[in-house]
């Protein structure tokens, strides 16, 4: 392999293995920070219990993200010199920004939330989470607005040999980032409601603290109804905006080979990238794939063999990804809906069964979330930067196989290690009851006492 | 002024206030193992630092993104160029992070001495390579036009390695004086001595240093040309003497803060000879990556200048109010109590 492929599978992993952290932590801070200020309020202890509980594996979590994250901010320079001087005077501005406005705010008012709790008022405690889950938010804001611009690169001109920034408000309020960010924090939300819903579902099944998980799980199921409705909302938008700033990517995601005005959507398609064409196309919605595109239903789709064969992303693996993550969101709305109904008495415990569903649905958004970048990025090549810089041409030319190949294992290594770690952590934590969390904490530190 | 004048002098901030704040979180990680003789002694040590080192490490991110904005190409080539080097702290800080987190979060005493060797490792290694890097930059690296002429161990020269050591004799010195100002008892007592006993250690490289720095590099040119600038490296001196007599009066707070102004003076001191140069090439000068043929437009300058005139203030008052929320000493006794920290 050379230096490129290695590069792409390292970017891959190591991008792949922070946003499994981000989600997270995007929606579970808010959550943390809705159960700390009923606390605040209404001074009920169950609340606080709740607090512990859910910020003890939120911070375990958190701590996984912001390690992995300088990762990627090292690697545009490391593996993708190229890249970075081409587009740097643009790309690192927002790079910039994030750490300056958002990561600041984060890493510092965490440190707040964890060591303060008999340090400043309650107030000021529970306001610094919700500085802390404002600031992530903030940050996925910058980031996916650099991401936005690689995707759909607007406020440059070419000069220089280079892409140099000429309008800032262009790439702020770039609606491919936009629609992209609530498209990804909202799908944020809807995991770490489904990961409070699952472990919450363990706890039930087995009948431990059952005011506590009840009152978690209803929380959790009405934020996972509402965010993952509105996740189906901005991806329907986002969408658009693909099939806009990205035909091919738009056509790799439903697998359209040919140009077509009016265009239907075969509910089962079985793509046949060799040939040019689908092996099955079946139950065709007639002027959905138009609608779908551009909220038109006339309007012309263009298809992949409107590109130069080297243009194309690969098919298969965006569609497939597509197609998938679609489906998943539907399922989302279905399990949240039935979440919400079913938990609004409080007594989850006697449905078994479908907290069983639950607990084990705990995995589905974490694919979903991988399989959308997949999508973002796999369907973005072969440009880095869509129609201006070809990923080929951005990878470093200081660096040679060997570097990037002991690298890459070295990152799989640690990472895969710091894997079994956390998932040690939090399915250790977890499968603690609040009572136990807090008790433990106690009779621990008494013991050291002695 | 021009924007790259302000960018660089930013630069040069970034990476001072970063050696300052994380410094100490790197020389607490390199001393508590051995300051703490139990494991409330090792966990007292921790939690000083508990609060405050994930805020202090976004500096470092912050002068990444700052070069990256700022001076795109030299990012390119200095990230690009420096790779395993870089590779190896990535590596470093990353289970220095995940170690203060989780050492807590188990029992067995074989889970706690893993993690405190990763801390310890953790903050060893990106002391001496951060030196190792700057000190290879004070020099130049072999840079022409066919790119990098260089791999690791070019980097692990005399210079490179005498200025690694210089560093993590400067974090011990600042970790130490650390721990006197924020801890009590026992634990106080061994810090300050350790702090005593490094100052000798730290006088000795840091005079070495100087002199082969003559020798290395054209770091003093700058200096000869306009002299007014002796005052920092003067600043520096004088502050390593003040660490002396203010760790001799036992008056720690005041060495700790004289530590900083070392830190800082050591750093500006080297930036001050280095301009315009970010990254000079020992082998061809015109190679050289200068603040001007490296630099992002000055539109793209402007506005980064503007954020950084309104959110680096912020960022600093808020950090400010942080540290004195989390002024007071802590004991041995009083984290058996806490049951929130590390």
């Amino acid at each position: 392999m050379d230096v490129l492929t290695l590069s792409r599978l390292q970017f891959a992993v190591t991008a792949a293995f922070h946003f499994i952290f981000v989600p997270l932590t995007l929606g579970l801070s808010l959550l943390v920070a809705y159960m700390e200020t009923r606390y605040v309020f209404t001074n009920n202890e169950m609340y606080l219990k709740m607090t512990k509980f859910w910020g003890k594996l939120f911070l375990i979590n958190f701590a996984l993200g912001v390690v992995t994250g300088i990762t990627l901010e090292f690697q545009f320079g490391m593996n993708w010199a190229e890249y970075s001087k081409y587009v740097g005077d643009i790309f690192g501005a927002p790079l910039a920004i994030e750490a300056t406005v958002a990561f600041f705010l984060e890493s510092t008012f965490i440190g707040l939330w964890i060591f303060g709790w008999n340090r400043v008022s309650k107030k000021l405690h529970a306001l610094s989470i919700w500085i802390v889950a404002f600031a992530t938010n903030l940050s996925a804001l910058w980031i996916l607005l650099a991401n936005g611009w690689m995707q759909k690169p607007v406020g440059y001109v070419l000069r220089n040999n280079r892409a140099e920034m000429v309008d800032f408000m262009a790439l702020v309020t770039n609606p491919y980032g936009w629609t992209k960010f609530f498209h990804t924090i909202l799908s944020g939300y809807v995991l770490a409601a489904f990961f409070v819903m699952g472990v919450s579902a363990y706890h039930l099944l087995k009948k431990n603290n059952l005011q506590f998980f009840n009152t978690s799980y209803k929380i959790a199921s009405r934020f996972a109804l509402v965010s993952a409705i509105f996740v189906l909302m901005t991806g329907d938008f986002h969408g658009v905006e693909v099939a806009k700033a990205q035909p091919t990517k738009f056509a790799a995601m439903e697998s359209v080979w040919e140009t077509q005005q009016a265009a239907s959507y075969p509910l089962i398609v079985v793509p046949d990238p060799k040939n040019e064409r689908n092996a099955i196309e079946a139950f065709k919605v007639p002027k959905m794939l138009s609608y779908l595109a551009f909220h038109d239903s006339n309007a012309e789709v263009k298809g992949l063999k409107a590109y130069p064969k080297e243009d194309r992303p690969p098919v298969t693996l965006t569609f497939l990804s597509f197609r998938l993550m679609v489906g998943l969101g539907f399922l989302f709305i279905f399990l949240s809906l039935l979440s919400v109904v079913l938990s609004r008495k409080g007594n989850m415990e006697s449905r078994p069964f479908f907290l069983k569903i639950m607990l084990f649905s705990i995995i589905l958004p974490y694919i979903a979330v991988q399989i959308g970048w997949i999508v973002a990025e796999v369907g973005r090549q072969p440009w880095i930067v869509y129609g201006l810089l070809k990923t080929a041409d951005a990878v470093s030319k200081s660096i040679d196989t060997t570097q990037v190949l002991i690298s890459l294992v070295g990152f799989t290594l640690l990472y895969g290690f710091l894997a079994v770690i956390d998932v040690y952590l939090l399915t250790k934590y977890a499968k603690k009851g609040p009572e136990e969390i807090i008790s433990e904490m106690k009779s621990s530190s008494a013991a050291q006492e002695v | 002024m021009e924007f790259q004048i302000i960018w660089f002098i930013l630069w040069g901030v970034l990476w001072a206030v970063y050696f300052m704040l994380d410094g100490f979180d790197f020389g607490v990680g390199m001393l508590h193992s051995f300051i703490g003789k139990n494991e409330a002694e090792k966990r007292t040590a921790i939690n000083t630092i508990g609060p405050v080192w994930d805020g202090n490490e976004v500096w470092l991110i912050t002068a990444g993104g700052a070069t990256f904005a700022a001076f795109p190409t030299t990012y390119a080539l200095m990230f690009s160029y420096l790779y395993s080097a870089l590779l190896i702290i990535l590596f470093a800080l990353i289970l220095r992070g995940v170690a203060l987190e989780f050492r807590g979060k188990g029992e067995s005493a074989r889970w706690k001495k893993g993690w405190d060797l990763a801390i310890l490792g953790g903050s060893f290694i990106p002391s001496l390579l951060f030196g190792v890097a700057f000190g290879n930059i004070f020099q130049g690296l072999p840079m022409d036009e066919q790119g990098y002429h260089g791999t690791l161990f070019t980097l692990l020269n005399p210079y490179g390695l005498l200025t690694g050591i210089f560093f993590v004799l400067l974090f011990i010195m600042h970790g130490s004086l650390w721990l006197s100002m924020r801890t009590e008892g026992t634990i106080k007592t061994r810090a300050a001595q350790v702090a005593g006993k490094t100052w000798y250690l730290l006088t000795i490289v840091a005079v070495g240093f100087l002199i082969y720095t003559a020798f290395a590099t054209g770091l003093y040119n700058n200096f000869i040309n306009m002299p007014v600038w002796f005052i920092v490296p003067i600043l520096a001196v004088t502050s390593l003497l003040g660490i002396k007599i203010f760790a001799a009066k036992e008056r720690f707070a005041a060495a700790f803060y004289s530590s900083c102004i070392l830190i800082v003076m050591v750093t500006f001191t080297g930036i001050v000879g280095l301009y315009p140069n970010l990254i000079p090439s020992n082998i061809d000068p015109q190679y050289s990556l200068t603040i001007f043929n490296s630099s992002s437009s000055p539109y793209t300058l402007k506005i980064m200048t503007i954020v950084a005139m309104i959110f680096v203030p912020i960022v600093i008052a808020y950090q400010i109010w942080m540290y004195r929320i989390f002024r007071h000493k802590l004991s041995p006794a009083d984290i058996l109590k806490d049951t929130e920290s590390y």
